[in-house]
């Protein structure tokens, strides 16, 4: 475990050095191209720092807001509050903050830089669907995840890598109805900036599955074998996550925040697609191991 | 200085280096090993803060169970005094055997079940108890590191240095080791 610590927080640091290169370079070539010079890298790297600090600190934050989750109250939820509570005690951690997602599909996910900034996501669909051992197995894999720093990389992830993803999917909509705009006569949209919009919107959407590749390669899919198993040495019963993950399997509904960019932070992909059928996207960025697979690891535990 | 000299003493470096990270091995160990009492320590008074309401709200329903009443409160009276971990165990066995004989009377009384005020306790009562099952799991894991630390080589000698003593696991009898068992949950 402490080696899945370290090597977190090792990849954690690769990621931000990693962005500084890759805005670093952009930086450099923007300016060779329009010849300011050294004030593009200077921009760029500017940009980078504070998106680093920003993911570190505010990470969670943006991951929770961009779905739409909602911190809940001991009153409010008292059987979520006492399973998280009761979890944390067993791992000797501090509680961590519990919020729901509007979302009918049953799912969850933790976020936080460290087990005492940590938070635990539930969407409603968990909470209505499952019974106290179900969730308890869920929360059991969400507090393994927070142990071992899974949720600090995730976020990093989802923030660093997903700004690419994000920034990608915003330009090309620009760049898309700015043209149309032009179509439809006003007829000096079409400057150098529009130009500008599309040249980088079009480089990022290049990027979008290298980013996915990275996604894949910083998050394996052994972590959630290695959370479900984790979690299931918490509550010390396997066959309370292998019944939720059934349960998850089974349910039709399909999970309408669902993006490319925090995919992986969730217990199992949330799909926009309805039962086992997958965006062709979606795939792309598929981080997790087959729900089947789990379930029967589990149940050989 | 010959250079045997030196030899001996970095080894006698060596040797210090590894006493004093040892030493602070078992201070850690024991810091957890404290923190995870004192977490037990938390849940089961609340539990025993539960029962005078949980005891009140039944005997709305079911007044004439009084025997079953008093021994809870006995019990609970009991383990509020209790000092020690082995006090802690006898008194918890007798919390946990009254609370299930008072759950299992619940079952005779579907007004109570229903009960919204009742159903709120019956969450709390359900949870402390999982808590401290789970506080129990900790405070055991905790301890066993800190005997094995306690016993085994080097670290033993440095542990009888200082003084160190082991430390007793909460161990419950085995038929109230399963929480009081209600079913609960919203689709059951």
């Amino acid at each position: 475990m402490h080696e899945q610590i370290a090597a977190n927080k090792r990849r954690s640091v690769l990621l931000v050095v990693g962005a500084f290169i890759f805005f670093g370079a952009v930086g450099a070539l923007l300016g060779y191209l329009f010849g300011t010079g050294i004030t593009g890298i200077v921009i760029a790297l500017v940009v980078a720092t504070v998106l680093s600090v920003t993911s570190y600190l505010y990470g969670d934050r943006l991951v929770l807001a961009s779905s739409r989750a909602r911190e809940v109250t001991a009153d409010e939820e008292p059987r979520l509050h006492n399973l998280v509570e009761g979890l944390a005690i067993a791992a000797g951690i501090p509680k961590p903050r519990i919020y729901v997602v509007p979302e009918q599909a049953p799912n969850a996910f933790a976020t936080g830089r460290d087990p005492e900034h940590a938070s635990i996501a539930v969407t409603q669909g968990l909470v209505a669907t499952m019974n106290r051992v179900e969730l308890e197995g869920v929360i059991g894999h969400e507090i393994a995840h927070v142990l071992d720093r899974d949720m600090l990389l995730g976020t990093i992830v989802a923030t660093l890598v997903g700004a690419v993803v994000l920034m990608s999917e915003f330009l090309m909509r620009t760049w898309f109805w700015g043209g149309l705009g032009g179509r439809r006569g006003s007829d000096n949209n079409g400057g150098p900036v529009a130009l500008i919009f599309f040249a980088v919107g079009f480089a990022l959407m290049v990027l979008a599955p290298i980013a996915g590749e990275i996604i894949k390669r910083a998050v394996s899919r052994n972590r959630e074998f290695l959370a479900d198993a984790q979690g299931a040495m918490l509550t010390r019963y396997p066959p309370g996550l292998a019944s939720a993950l059934r349960k998850i399997a089974a349910s039709p509904t399909a999970m309408h925040s669902a993006n490319n960019a925090t995919a992986h932070l969730w217990l199992n992909t949330p799909s926009r697609f309805q039962g086992d059928k997958m965006g062709p996207l979606e795939k792309l960025f598929q981080t997790h191991p087959p729900i089947q697979e789990r379930i029967q690891r589990l149940e050989e535990m | 200085m010959s250079p045997a000299l030196w030899i001996v003493l970095g080894l006698v470096l060596v040797v210090i280096v590894y006493a004093v990270w040892l030493y602070n091995r078992l201070v850690r160990l024991r810091t957890r090993t404290d923190d995870g009492w004192a977490t037990i320590d938390v849940q089961l008074r609340r539990r025993y803060d539960l029962i005078p309401n949980l005891v009140q709200t039944v005997q709305g329903y079911a007044a004439h169970e009084r025997e079953l009443f008093e021994r809870v409160t006995e019990a609970r009276t009991r383990a509020l005094a209790a000092s020690d971990v082995a006090d802690h165990v006898t008194a918890e066995n007798a919390v946990t055997d009254g609370l299930g004989k008072l759950m299992a009377v619940v079952e005779a009384y579907p007004e109570l079940k229903a009960d919204e005020h009742f159903l709120a306790l019956q969450e709390e009562l359900v949870g402390t108890e999982s808590k401290i099952a789970y506080a129990r799991q900790f405070y055991n894991d905790q301890v066993r590191r800190l005997n094995t630390a306690i016993d085994t080589f080097p670290s033993n000698l440095v542990a009888r240095t200082f003084g160190y003593e082991e430390r007793a696991f909460f161990d419950i009898d085995d038929p109230v080791t399963q929480p009081v068992q209600i079913e609960l949950g919203r689709n059951d």
